[in-house]
């Protein structure tokens, strides 16, 4: 077993990971699913950052570190790819969500930008 | 080795930078990359596995790419469809020519670039890190790519696959962290001699294979697929359905064959062979019942992924099991072939019928002759008849089967291969019924309809000189199959 | 919809797993700390983050700095984004909070790149910090005058592959292995590869901020006659 400081961080982030996919799989809006896909992401860097964070006494293991360096540019590209889709989506079709959306009305697209649950 | 990252990746910066000369640099490093591939095969066959530590470093600390038999053999598929693309494309968006079309190709090429260094990547790489950076790269340009289509349906279908396509990511990443922290170390080769059974490894497989199985579309994480595959551009299609699922597929054998065997249980193997099983069966029944060609085809491309899942519990039997990796990569080889010919075709009837619906195809081979002709050799080796490479991959891993006495793989592989010739015929027996045309289709560019025909004719061909390739997997084998490992 | 049952199930299940996992990583923590370290007077550089980065495992900051450009690629591609255009004359509060707090932050992103070399810092924040400056430039309406260059954004964006994908040819080429800079040389090369980068992301991330490509252009149909053939 870990040193217990370092456990909490590794559990944490095991959690953070499954609330982001509850809310993945439970939540319908297209926005709130992307950003549960950024709590996901979160929880795993948790996890790699506690991983470094773990030796003990010594310097931080620099490569997890730079690991989530590399994670975290590759989920705001992630999310910014996602947020344009969905956008593009809703001016298309209308729906905010891909199961049972409202159908497109004639006027989809042309009125508001987002709307709200 | 380096050039087959840098020459693609070099071109999609390039054909983002200067959208003019899109084309033109697609075409560039198409030949750079393809060369590179020569000189690399050449160095493998002569002088046998290439490792090159990037940086002048390596594992634990750097990061090696090698080239084996296998990562040139994908590598080597990757190229021809990929340049088989290159040839297609261009027509492909001029017909529907306009403002809208040309933007569309010049949003094509830099995409397609990103994929092609994104899968060289993906099959050089060595370290399950790196793999998941590529992983990513090939996922957006897929994804990315699939939009281009731009009508509702398309755009659903993107939304879908990419909220399979990121999850996945990360499940996969949670299980480097945790090989990370289990073994210090994310080189394939190093985890081999690290990996004990243990609950870390235990999970981190587990939690690795969840999202590659996702994104590898296998039963029951498939339900992404045909709407993706069948709304895309044709060209796109084929890249989607000839490679874009083998790249999470390919990281599925790197890690169960060569970085964790030790964690190979009968159990795991049978469990995913079982749900290859079942997708033969449930995707051959929905591509029987699909009214438009797109889906039919895609359909097809889950039945089809299932067989490549039989290599599990075919190959982790020693006896056999050599054969049976043998059989599973040539089909893999053979279904690239046979499906880019496919959606090629797909989207030649489109483009002249301008629909694609099945039971509108009367009257195909009058107006198509040549993609009639492609559709039915490619159908060939889709239902798996001899002489086409599709009968010699399934003929290897049936007699794996047989051999270890695993009959209920082989009865899947034969009712899959039944099924199959079904969806096939439906097809050609609308195509080969002659009819009178009201209209006269609108004539398409010889290139579409030749890119198509020969590679359905590679299709069948492959079955006959399978030797070499299949000679070449030796290089680097996995130590469990009996190879001589790195 | 998948049943709520099933999911919490499902879920509860990955967590447990996950913890037990967690819990059993091995008491003596193994990791890569001493190697990094050992080899760091060889990297060209004294901070170990960056030298895994740019160094040690640069092969992936390069397929990272393509996603960034692929990403930019695939928004642009889905979508045509809004740059205000405001004129700044009719709000001076804003102007001169602009004035003096654009140039700092350009500042503060260089010497993060500059710094990075030694201690915490690097491309990555740096290009952070510009992209947050690019993001306010936007908001307070400069962006409607850049976006008429948008030749010279495509190459700002695609800057840092071409460079890095640049260095990795003429490393290539001198030393035989990709990624591996000549002997003594190596904190030149990173430095050169961060620059770009740092320049690279900050524009990638303020453009990703605006969610679409400008509105004219050879992107867009119609708003321009095409100069040339499709």
């Amino acid at each position: 077993m870990v040193e217990t400081g370092f456990t909490v961080y590794l559990l944490a982030g095991a959690g953070v990971f499954i609330i982001g996919f509850h809310a993945l799989l439970a939540q319908a809006h297209l926005l709130r699913r992307i950003m549960a896909l950024n709590v996901m992401g979160s929880g795993v860097f948790m996890v790699f950052i506690a991983l470094s964070a773990r030796t003990a006494g010594e310097a931080p293991d620099p490569v997890p570190h730079a690991m989530v360096l590399t994670g975290i540019v590759v989920s705001v590209c992630a999310t910014g790819l996602a947020l344009a889709l969905a956008d593009r989506l809703q001016s298309v079709t209308g729906a905010t969500e891909l199961e049972g959306g409202p159908a497109p009305g004639p006027n989809a697209g042309s009125g508001g930008e987002e709307s709200h649950p | 080795m380096a050039v087959l990252v840098l020459g693609p990746l070099g071109g999609a910066a390039g054909a983002f930078a200067f959208p003019k000369g899109g084309r033109r640099l697609a075409g560039v490093a198409a030949v750079t990359a393809v060369l590179a591939l020569l000189v690399l095969a050449r160095e493998v066959v002569t002088n046998g596995v290439q490792l090159h530590r990037v940086g002048g470093w390596s594992a634990p600390l750097g990061i090696d790419l090698r080239g084996d038999g296998l990562a040139v053999l994908m590598l080597a598929i990757t190229a021809l469809i990929a340049g088989a693309v290159t040839l297609y494309a261009p027509p492909y968006f001029l017909p529907q020519a306009g403002a809208e079309s040309r933007d569309r190709e010049r949003w094509f090429w830099p995409l397609f670039l990103f994929l092609w260094s994104a899968l060289n990547a993906l099959f050089l790489s060595r370290d399950i890190f790196n793999l998941y950076v590529t992983l990513e790269l090939l996922g957006f340009a897929a994804v990315t790519l699939v939009a281009l289509a731009g009508k509702r349906e398309a755009l659903t279908a993107t939304m879908r696959y990419l909220l399979v396509s990121l999850p996945a990511s990360l499940f996969y990443l949670m299980g480097v962290a945790l090989v990370y922290g289990q073994c210090a170390t994310v080189d394939l080769s190093l985890l081999a001699a690290k990996a004990e059974r243990g609950p870390v490894l235990w999970v981190a497989l587990a939690l690795m294979t969840g999202g590659l199985v996702a994104k590898a579309a296998l039963f029951p994480l498939h339900f992404w697929l045909p709407p993706a595959h069948a709304s895309a551009p044709a060209p796109v299609s084929a890249l989607l359905s000839a490679l874009v699922v083998k790249g999470p597929y390919y990281i599925l054998l790197r890690l169960w064959f060569e970085a964790f065997p030790a964690l190979m249980t009968p159990a795991v193997a049978q469990g995913l062979g079982a749900l290859g099983a079942v997708a033969i069966v449930w995707g051959s029944i929905h591509a029987l019942m699909q009214a438009r060609l797109k889906l039919l085809v895609a359909y097809s491309t889950v039945a089809q992924l299932g067989y490549l899942f039989l290599l599990f519990p075919l190959a982790a039997v020693r006896e056999g099991g050599w054969l049976a990796w043998n059989g599973g990569l040539l089909f893999l080889a053979a279904h690239a072939c046979a499906k880019t010919a496919l959606f090629l075709t797909a989207g030649n009837i489109l483009q002249a019928a301008g629909h694609d619906r099945i039971k509108g195809l009367d009257g195909m081979t009058q107006v198509l002759p040549v993609s009639a002709f492609a559709f039915g050799l490619a159908g060939l080796s889709l239902a798996g008849l001899p002489p086409s490479s599709g009968f010699a991959g399934k003929w290897l891993l049936l007699s794996a089967s047989l051999a270890q006495g695993q009959w209920w793989w082989a009865a899947v592989i034969l009712g899959g291969s039944l099924l199959a010739a079904a969806y096939v015929m439906r097809v050609l027996s609308h195509a080969f019924t002659q009819v009178a045309l009201a209209t006269k289709p609108r004539p398409l560019p010889a290139v579409q309809e030749w890119t198509a025909l020969v590679l359905a004719a590679l299709a069948v061909g492959l079955g006959l000189a399978a030797q070499g390739p299949l000679a070449l997997l030796r290089l680097g084998a996995p130590v469990v199959l009996g190879g001589a490992g790195p | 919809m998948i049943p709520r049952l099933v999911l919490g199930t499902l879920s509860l299940a990955v967590l447990a797993a996950l913890s037990w996992a967690v819990l059993s990583l091995p008491a003596q923590p193994p990791g890569l700390t001493a190697e990094a370290l050992g080899k760091l007077p060889e990297s060209g550089v004294t901070n170990p983050v960056t030298a895994v980065l740019l160094n040690y495992r640069g092969h992936d900051t390069l397929l990272e700095v393509a996603v960034l450009l692929l990403a930019i690629t695939g928004v642009w591609s889905l979508r045509q984004g809004e740059f205000p255009a405001a004129d700044l004359r009719e709000r001076p509060l804003l102007m001169s909070l602009l004035r003096v707090l654009l140039p700092v932050l350009v500042l503060t992103a260089g010497y993060l790149l500059w710094i990075g070399a030694f201690a915490p810092g690097g491309a990555f924040q740096g290009g952070a910090v510009a992209g947050g400056a690019l993001v306010l430039g936007i908001l307070g309406g400069l962006a409607g005058r850049w976006m008429r260059r948008e030749s010279l954004l495509r190459l700002g964006l695609a800057l840092g592959v071409l460079v890095f994908a640049s260095v990795c040819a003429v490393t290539k080429a001198l030393t035989g292995g990709l990624l591996q800079y000549p002997p003594g040389q190596g904190g030149v090369w990173i430095l050169l590869i961060e620059a770009a980068a740092l320049a690279s992301i900050g524009l990638t991330l303020g453009l990703l901020y605006v969610g679409g490509r400008p509105p004219a252009g050879p992107a867009e149909p119609g708003e321009k006659e095409p100069d040339g053939h499709g």
